[in-house]
C-alpha cells in the first residue's frame, strides 16, 4: 500500500441554480479514485454550499497514484428523480508525487461541465502520503520530475544528459465506440477526458520508468501530444529528454541572469552554474571525407543536410569517424543510444559544439484500426522509422546528434502525415557522461574559439559536402568554415553573436489536391510533399535575404493535410549572424529581355526589391563593420555571381533533377520571373509588412538584441477561421487567402497590444488546420513582452567576416529522391517491399507501390521496437515578424502592471521559460490538462466566435486555478497543443477540444528579491531589469 | 473569403477603455467602428478598416460575457474566468453603474417599474441617449433598488458593499434608491432647472435626518443597527410635524418669531423689506407659513411627493422673484430657525430643528436659477 491520498471537500461558491422552484440547490460531491467512491453529506438549498466534510482516504497503489486523476463530481440531490450533475474537477495529483513540487493541493477550481462550461467553484484540499517502496519491479516511477520547459530549468543544474526518451500509448477513442450512439454527449465528452487523463498518467509513468532505467530523474522538454485518429483509435504520444538534474542549493548565487535576459542576452537565460566558455575543440580545421550518396526523401525539409560521414573511414551506417578525440568521445557517448536525439533547444554553455543545419522527416502513412491497444507496435513501428531517418540525416550532415527535436502529425480522415525534425549537431561529452572527460575539456576550451561563433563552424567535411554549400571562414575567429546561411529548430545559443535585431518570418504555401480515397490520397499526399517542402524552403531563402540577415532560428514547418488541400506554414526567426557571410542581395531576371517594357517593369521591381533590402537592414540595425578582406584558402564570392534559382512549378521529378538549385554558391540570388506565378511570388515577398514601429515579433524565447524587459507581459491565444469561397479556387487564389489571414492576424495582434508599445511578440506559435473542406483554422499562441526602450538598443560586437554560402540542400535532396529508396531507410522494415502495404505511402521512399494493400499481417512482421515519440516542447523562435525600429517618438508610457492582490491571486502565463524581471524559485510540476467543450446551443452562446472565446477563456481560467493550488502564481514553457474545433451550424452545434500544457512555477520579482539576496554578495543577478515592476 | 469565425483571448483580460464606452454607450459594432474611425485611430495606429472591426467584435464580446458578472460585481472580483487587474475591475464596474445626467433627471422620483420602462423610448428620442444605454441605466437602478430594498443600515454603505461602488456612486445611487421609493416628483416644469446633483445633495441629508434610520442617532453613522431603514422617512416624525402650526397658527407666536427674526436682521439683509413684508400674514407669499405649512403636509404620501414642488412654490420662487442673493437667505434661514429656540412658548424644539436644519439644507441647494 505505497500511498494514501486524502481529500477534503471544503465549500462551493457561485453554484448555479438547479431548482428553479427555490432558485438555489441542494449540491453534494462525489471523490473518486480509482474505483472508491465517497461522498458528501447534501448541503440544503444554497449557492455557496460549506460542506467542510471529513478527510477521505483513499489506499492505493503508486502505480495508480500515477496514472489516475482525482475525479471530484458535484451534483444537485434530487430526491424524486435522478440528481443531476453540476459539473466537475479532475485534478491531477502527479506533482504531490515528488518532494521537491508542492505538497498539498488547495484551492478554488472552477467546476467544469463539457455541456455548459464553467458552473461555479469547489474548494478542495489533496494531500499524498507516499511510503517508501522498495520494490525493484515497481511500475511506478514517482520521483522523476517533468519540465515542459526545453531548457534546463532555472533552479536546476544539469548533472547528466541523458537523451532521448519517448513512448506512446493507444486505446480506442470512446466517441467511436458503439456505446456512443446511446449515451449522451456530455457521457461521452466526460469519458474521452476521463481517458485521456489516464492515458496521459500511464504515459508518463511510463516514460519515468525508462528514465530511472537510465539514472536519471527528471524529463526536461517534454511534450505530450494526443492524435485523434478517429475510428482507429486515440494515440497519446510523449517525448523528452532524461537528465539528471541537480537542485542549485542557493539560486540567488547560481543564476546570473537566469531569469531575467533583461540584461544582456549574453548573459544567457540559462542557469548554468559552473561551466564557462564552451566549444570543444578539435585543432585541425583539415576534413578528409570519404564520399557519399545522398540520402534523401521527400521528406526532408529545408536546408537539410545529407551527406556523409566525415573523416577517414567510412563506415556506413554509422556514419564516419569523427574528427577528434572530443568527437569519438562524444560519439561513443551517443552510439549507445538508439536515437541520438534532444528535445532541449537551449543548452547549457558549453554542450553545443556544432550545428549542421535542420533535419525533418516526413511520411505519409493510412490509418488502420488499432488491433491491440497493449501492442501499439504500428505507431511505434512508425516513428522508429522516421527518427531513423532523421539520424542518418544527421549522420550525413557529420553530426552524432540532433537537438530541438520535435515530432508532429497531422491527420484527415485516413490519411496522416508523420513529421519530425530537429537540428543536427555535435555536442560536448561532457554532460553526456558522468563528468569524466571534463578535465581534458577544460582546458581546451576557451583558447580556441571565441564565443559565438564556434557552432556555426560546419561539423561536415569542406571537401565533401552533403550538398553544395559555400563555405567561408567564420568571420569572426576565421579559423574555422562556415555556411553563408544556417537554418536551425533551436533557440539563438545565449553566447552567439548577432548583429542587430532579429524578425519573424513566414513561408505561407498551399496546394490543391484532388479528394481521393485511401492509397490514392496517400500516394497524391507523398508526391506533392516535396514540391511543397522545396517552396517552403524557397519562401523562406528569400524572404531572409529580404531581410538581410543570414540564419534562421526556431525553424517549425508545418505541413496540414485537408480534404483537398495541402498547407505548408513555416516559422522561424531570422537574425544576422556575424560570424557569418554577409547574405548576398536578390536579382530579378526577366526571361525575355528583348521587350522594353518588360525590361523596366523587371528593373522596377529590383529596385523595389533593392530598395527593401536597403530598409530592412535599417530598420534591423543591421550594420555589420566591414572587415578587410584576407580569407585565405576558401572560395571567396565574387560579390555579383549569381544563382539561378529556379521555381519548382513542375511537376514532373524529370524536370526537378535538372534545377540547378544551389543558389549557395553565389553571391545573390536570382528570381527568375518567367511566369505570373512567380511575379505574384515576387510581390507577395513586398507585400508583407513591416510590423508597426515599436513592434517586434519572433518565434523563440527572446528576441536577439532586445534586453531590458519590463515585467509586464501579456499571453495571448488568437483563433482564427476562414471560409474560402469554393468557386474557382486556384493554388494562387488560395496562397493569397492564406496570406492574407495569416497577415491580418498578425496586423490584429499589433493593433490589439498597441498600448503595450515598446513590446516584443515573443515565442509566437502558429498552427494551422483544415477542419473541413473550405475552411482554414490558425491558432497562434504568444506572449506580448514590453522592454524600456532607452536601453533596448544593445551593442553588439560584431565580428565579421566573409563566408560562403551553404548551399540549401533541399533542392538537392529533391533530385535525387529515387535514389534514396534503397539506402538507409530500408533497413528498418525487415519485410520484403511487397508486403510494405503497412504504410501506404512513405513519403520518404516515394514508393507508390509501398501504400498497396494494408493488411494486418504486417504488424507480425515489424520488428523494429516502435518508440513513439513525440517532442513537444514547442519553442518557437520568435522573431520580429516584422520589426520596424521605433523611433523616440513611440515610446509610450506603459502602464504599469497593476498586479495587486485581488480576491483571486494572478497568476501569469507565458510560453517562454522565463519570468521577465522576476527569478523562479519552484517548479510545482507539470500542468497537463484537456477539455473537451460541446454546445446544442451555438447561436445563444455568441455564434462561434462567442463559444470558442468563453471556452479558451476557461481553459485559462481552470490552468491557473490549478496553479494557484499548488501555490504557484506561474505557468511557463505553456503551450496550447491542441485546439480542435468542429461545428454544424445548421444543427447551432458545435464542439472543440484543447489540450494545453506547463509548468507550474512560483517566482519572486527580483525587486523583492533584492532585499533578501543583498546580503549574498554572490548575487550578480541583475535587479536592473526589473524596471518598470510593480512590487505586489 | 469571409472570416467565420476570429477570436483573442488574453491571459489578462484586454480592456479598450474607448471601446467600452461606446458599448456601454448602446453603439451597435458597425456604429462604433465607424466612431472609431471618425476619431482618427486608422490614422494614429496604421490598422485597416477590418483589424478595428475584428477588434471591436472581440471587446464587444468580452463585455457581453462580463455583463452578467457585472450586474453582481463581487462576482467579478471572485470569478476565475476573466483575470482584470483590480484597478480595471472598478473601473469596469464604475463606468457600467455610471449614469447619464439626461437620463436620470427622466426617471429620478418615477417607480422603478415595467411602466417606467415602456417609457424608455421616449426618454431615448428626448435625451439622445441610445435606448440600449438607457435600457442599461434603468436596470442598474432597478438591480440597485432590488439589492437594497430590504436592507438595514446606511443605505450608501450597503450599496456600496453589494456593489463596490465608489463612495461617490454609492452616494448618487442611494439618492437614486431613496427618490425611487418615496416617488418624489422632479419632473414638473418648474423642477426643470434643478440638476441631479441638486437632489441628491437634498436625498443626502433627508436620509441622514429624516427617515427611520436616523432616529436619534447621529446621521450615517453603520452602528445603528436597531431598525435602521434609509430607505423610507420616519412616519412618525411626520406626524408629528403637524405640531408646528402653531408656529404660524399661534398670532402671538408668529409675531414673536418675526420681530426677532427682524431684530437679528435689521441691516444686515439687503432684502429686509421684502423679507419684512413676507412675514406679514396676508402676504400672498408668506415664507413663514409657506415653510410651516409644507412640513404639516407632510403626512400625506401625495405631498411628500410634491415636497420639491411645493419647496420651490412657496420659498424659492417667492425669494427669487424678490432678487433675494444667496447670502440673504442663508442669513434669513439661519436666522429663521434659530430664533424659534427663543420662543418659550413654542415646545417642539427638537422637531423643528430636526425639520429645519435639514431642510435649510435643501433650501440653499435648490435656491439658484
Amino acid at each position: 500500500m505505497p500511498g494514501k491520498l486524502k481529500v477534503k471537500i471544503v465549500a462551493g461558491r457561485h453554484l448555479p441554480v438547479m431548482d428553479r422552484a427555490s432558485d438555489l440547490t441542494d449540491a453534494f460531491v462525489e471523490v473518486k479514485f480509482g474505483n472508491t467512491t465517497f461522498k458528501t453529506d447534501v448541503y440544503l438549498k444554497s449557492l455557496n454550499p460549506q460542506w467542510n466534510s471529513e478527510w477521505f482516504k483513499f489506499e492505493v497503489d503508486d502505480e495508480d497514484l500515477q496514472d489516475e486523476p482525482l475525479q471530484i463530481t458535484v451534483l444537485d440531490h434530487d430526491t424524486y428523480s435522478a440528481n443531476d450533475a453540476i459539473g466537475k474537477v479532475y485534478i491531477d495529483i502527479d506533482p504531490l508525487l515528488y518532494s521537491e513540487a508542492a505538497t498539498v493541493i488547495s484551492g478554488w477550481f472552477p467546476i467544469y461541465d463539457t455541456i455548459h462550461g464553467i458552473r461555479g467553484e469547489i474548494n478542495v484540499v489533496v494531500k499524498v502520503d507516499l511510503f517508501n517502496d522498495l520494490n525493484r519491479f515497481r511500475q511506478s516511477s514517482c520521483g522523476v520530475k517533468f519540465f515542459c520547459t526545453t531548457s534546463i530549468p532555472k533552479c536546476y543544474r544539469a548533472v547528466i544528459i541523458h537523451g532521448f526518451v519517448e513512448e506512446l500509448v493507444v486505446n480506442e477513442d470512446p466517441e467511436y465506440q458503439w456505446i456512443d450512439r446511446i449515451r449522451t454527449p456530455r457521457a461521452s465528452n466526460e469519458a474521452r477526458q476521463r481517458l485521456i487523463s489516464l492515458m496521459s498518467g500511464e504515459l508518463q509513468r511510463k516514460i519515468g520508468l525508462k528514465v530511472l532505467e537510465m539514472r536519471g530523474n527528471a524529463v526536461v522538454g517534454y511534450l505530450q501530444c494526443f492524435d485523434l485518429e478517429g475510428e482507429s483509435g486515440l494515440v497519446v504520444r510523449a517525448i523528452g529528454t532524461a537528465c539528471t538534474l541537480d537542485k542549485l542549493s542557493s539560486p540567488a548565487a547560481f543564476l546570473p541572469a537566469c531569469n531575467s535576459p533583461s540584461k544582456e542576452m549574453k548573459e544567457s537565460p540559462l542557469a548554468h552554474p559552473p561551466s564557462h566558455g564552451c566549444r570543444s575543440t578539435h585543432n585541425s580545421p583539415i576534413h578528409t571525407a570519404t564520399g557519399s550518396r545522398l540520402t534523401q526523401n521527400f521528406s526532408v525539409s529545408v536546408p537539410t543536410l545529407i551527406y556523409t560521414g566525415m573523416g577517414s573511414g567510412s563506415a556506413g551506417k554509422e556514419g564516419g569517424p569523427f574528427k577528434a578525440l572530443l568527437r569519438q568521445q562524444t560519439q561513443s557517448a551517443l552510439e549507445q543510444r538508439e536515437f541520438p536525439f534532444f528535445t532541449l533547444t537551449a543548452f547549457p554553455p558549453g554542450f553545443l559544439v556544432h550545428v549542421g543545419g535542420v533535419v525533418s522527416a516526413r511520411s505519409v502513412k493510412l490509418l488502420d484500426r488499432i488491433h491491440n491497444p497493449d501492442e501499439p507496435e504500428t505507431r511505434d513501428a512508425w516513428w522508429a522509422e522516421i527518427r531513423q531517418e532523421i539520424k542518418s540525416h544527421a549522420k550525413a550532415l557529420g553530426c552524432h546528434a540532433v537537438v530541438g527535436y520535435s515530432e508532429s502529425t497531422s491527420i484527415c480522415e485516413e490519411v496522416c502525415i508523420l513529421s519530425a525534425s530537429g537540428t543536427a549537431a555535435v555536442l560536448n561529452p561532457r554532460f553526456l557522461q558522468d563528468g569524466t572527460v571534463e578535465g581534458c575539456l577544460e582546458q581546451r576550451i576557451e583558447e580556441n574559439l571565441p564565443a559565438g561563433c564556434g557552432f556555426c563552424h560546419i561539423p561536415y567535411d569542406e571537401l565533401n559536402m552533403p550538398f553544395p554549400a559555400h563555405l567561408t571562414y567564420c568571420y569572426n575567429c576565421r579559423k574555422q568554415k562556415v555556411p553563408d546561411v544556417l537554418f536551425t529548430t533551436i533557440d539563438l545559443p545565449t553566447d552567439a553573436t548577432v548583429v542587430g535585431k532579429g524578425c519573424l518570418i513566414q513561408a505561407r504555401l498551399c496546394r490543391l489536391k484532388k479528394k481521393a480515397q485511401a492509397e490514392a490520397n496517400a500516394t497524391a499526399i507523398s508526391n506533392l510533399l516535396p514540391f511543397m517542402e522545396y517552396e517552403v524552403h524557397t519562401q523562406l531563402m528569400n524572404k531572409l535575404k529580404l531581410k538581410g540577415m543570414n540564419a534562421l532560428f526556431g525553424l517549425r514547418i508545418q505541413i496540414t493535410v485537408g480534404e483537398n488541400m495541402l498547407m505548408g506554414l513555416a516559422s522561424a526567426t531570422a537574425v544576422y549572424l556575424a560570424a557569418l557571410p554577409m547574405p548576398g542581395g536578390i536579382q530579378i531576371a526577366g526571361k525575355t529581355p528583348s521587350d522594353g517594357s518588360y525590361e523596366q517593369h523587371i528593373s522596377h521591381m529590383q529596385k523595389k526589391i533593392s530598395d527593401t533590402i536597403a530598409k530592412n537592414k535599417e530598420l534591423y540595425e543591421i550594420n555589420p563593420p566591414e572587415i578587410s578582406e584576407e580569407i585565405i584558402g576558401s572560395p571567396i564570392p565574387e560579390p555579383k555571381q549569381r544563382s539561378r534559382l529556379l521555381r519548382s512549378q513542375s511537376e514532373s521529378s524529370d524536370e526537378v533533377t535538372e534545377l540547378d538549385l544551389s543558389h549557395g554558391k553565389k553571391d545573390a540570388f536570382v528570381l527568375e520571373i518567367d511566369d505570373t506565378d512567380a511575379m505574384e511570388d515576387v510581390h507577395s515577398l513586398l507585400t508583407d509588412v513591416p510590423p508597426p514601429s515599436g513592434f517586434y515579433s519572433c518565434n523563440t524565447e527572446i528576441m536577439p538584441g532586445i534586453n531590458n524587459w519590463t515585467s509586464e507581459i501579456q499571453m495571448f491565444t488568437s483563433v482564427r477561421v476562414i471560409r474560402l469561397s469554393s468557386l474557382n479556387l486556384t493554388n494562387q487564389a488560395l496562397n493569397k487567402n492564406f496570406n492574407d489571414l495569416c497577415e491580418n492576424l498578425l496586423k490584429s495582434l499589433y493593433f490589439k497590444l498597441r498600448s503595450m508599445i515598446p513590446c516584443c511578440l515573443c515565442h509566437v506559435n502558429f498552427t494551422v488546420s483544415l477542419p473541413e473542406d473550405e475552411l482554414i483554422q490558425v491558432t497562434v499562441t504568444a506572449v506580448a513582452i514590453t522592454f524600456d526602450k532607452n536601453q533596448a538598443l544593445q551593442t553588439t560586437k560584431t565580428h565579421i567576416e566573409k563566408s560562403l554560402q551553404r548551399a540549401s540542400t533541399d533542392n538537392e535532396e529533391l533530385l535525387q529522391f529515387p535514389l534514396e529508396l534503397c539506402s538507409d531507410s530500408l533497413p528498418s522494415h525487415p519485410f520484403p517491399p511487397a508486403k510494405e502495404h503497412l504504410e501506404s505511402a512513405r513519403s520518404n521512399s516515394g514508393i507508390p507501390a509501398a501504400q498497396r494493400d494494408r493488411c494486418s499481417s504486417w504488424i507480425e512482421l515489424i520488428k523494429l521496437k516502435a518508440q513513439t515519440i513525440r517532442r513537444g516542447s514547442i519553442k518557437t523562435t520568435v522573431t520580429v515578424e516584422k520589426a520596424s525600429p521605433m523611433g523616440e517618438g513611440n515610446f509610450r508610457n506603459r502602464s504599469a502592471p497593476p498586479c495587486a492582490n485581488s480576491t483571486v491571486g494572478v497568476v501569469k502565463m507565458t510560453p517562454l521559460s522565463f519570468i521577465p524581471g522576476a527569478k523562479i524559485t519552484k517548479y510545482l510540476g507539470i500542468i497537463n490538462m484537456f477539455f473537451i467543450r460541446e454546445t446544442t446551443s451555438l447561436r445563444e452562446e455568441g455564434g462561434v466566435s462567442g463559444f470558442l472565446h468563453a471556452f479558451i477563456a476557461e481553459v485559462f481560467a481552470m490552468v491557473r486555478a490549478h496553479v494557484a493550488a499548488l501555490g504557484g502564481n506561474a505557468v511557463v514553457s505553456y503551450i496550447m497543443k491542441q485546439c480542435v474545433f468542429m461545428e454544424n451550424p445548421n444543427k447551432n452545434q458545435a464542439q472543440c477540444l484543447i489540450n494545453v500544457s506547463g509548468d507550474a512555477v512560483i517566482f519572486v520579482r527580483e525587486s523583492e528579491l533584492e532585499v533578501i539576496s543583498t546580503q549574498q554578495p554572490t548575487a550578480n543577478c541583475q535587479q536592473s531589469c526589473a524596471g518598470g515592476e510593480v512590487t505586489t | 473569403m469571409t472570416s467565420e469565425l476570429d477570436i483573442f483571448v488574453g491571459n489578462t483580460t484586454l480592456i479598450d477603455e474607448e471601446v467600452y464606452r461606446l458599448w456601454l454607450d448602446g453603439y451597435s459594432v458597425s456604429d462604433a467602428v465607424a466612431l472609431r474611425v471618425r476619431a482618427g485611430i486608422l490614422e494614429q495606429t496604421g490598422a485597416t478598416a477590418a483589424v478595428l472591426q475584428s477588434d471591436t467584435m472581440d471587446h464587444y464580446r468580452t463585455f457581453h460575457m462580463l455583463e452578467r458578472l457585472l450586474h453582481a460585481p463581487p462576482k467579478l472580483l471572485h470569478q476565475l474566468v476573466f483575470q482584470i487587474p483590480p484597478s480595471r475591475q472598478a473601473l469596469l464596474i464604475e463606468r457600467y453603474y455610471a449614469f447619464d445626467e439626461a437620463f436620470v433627471r427622466e426617471v429620478l422620483g418615477k417607480k422603478l417599474s415595467k411602466g417606467t420602462k415602456k417609457d424608455l423610448d421616449d426618454i431615448s428620442a428626448k435625451t439622445g441617449i441610445t435606448l440600449k444605454s438607457c435600457r442599461r441605466q434603468f436596470d442598474n437602478f432597478k438591480r440597485v433598488f432590488k439589492v437594497v430594498e430590504e436592507m438595514r443600515g446606511s443605505l450608501a454603505d450597503n450599496i456600496q458593499q453589494h456593489f463596490l461602488f465608489s463612495d461617490r456612486l454609492a452616494r448618487d445611487y442611494a439618492a437614486i434608491v431613496f427618490f425611487a421609493n418615496n416617488r418624489f416628483e422632479t419632473a414638473k416644469k418648474k423642477l426643470q432647472y434643478l440638476s441631479f446633483g441638486d437632489f441628491a445633495f437634498c436625498a443626502e441629508l433627508m436620509i441622514q435626518n429624516w427617515t427611520l434610520g436616523a432616529v436619534g442617532e447621529a446621521p450615517s453613522k453603520p452602528d445603528s443597527q436597531v431598525d435602521d431603514m434609509d430607505m423610507d422617512l420616519d412616519k412618525e416624525f411626520l406626524q408629528d410635524l403637524k405640531e408646528l402650526k402653531v408656529l404660524v397658527a399661534d398670532k402671538d407666536l408668529l409675531d414673536l418669531h418675526k420681530s426677532l427674526v427682524c431684530t437679528a436682521l435689521r441691516g444686515k439683509l439687503g432684502v429686509f423689506s421684502e423679507m419684512e413684508a413676507n412675514f406679514k400674514p396676508p402676504a400672498p407669499q408668506n415664507l413663514s407659513r409657506g415653510l410651516v405649512n409644507v412640513a404639516a403636509k407632510l403626512t400625506h404620501n401625495k405631498d411628500v411627493r410634491d415636497l420639491f414642488v411645493d419647496l420651490v412654490e412657496k420659498f424659492v420662487e417667492p425669494c427669487r422673484s424678490d432678487h433675494w442673493p444667496l447670502g440673504d437667505v442663508r442669513l434669513f434661514l439661519n436666522q429663521y430657525s434659530v430664533t424659534v429656540h427663543s420662543l418659550d412658548g413654542f415646545r417642539h424644539q427638537a422637531l423643528w430643528d430636526r425639520y429645519m436644519d435639514t431642510l435649510r439644507g435643501c433650501l440653499l441647494r435648490l435656491y439658484h436659477d
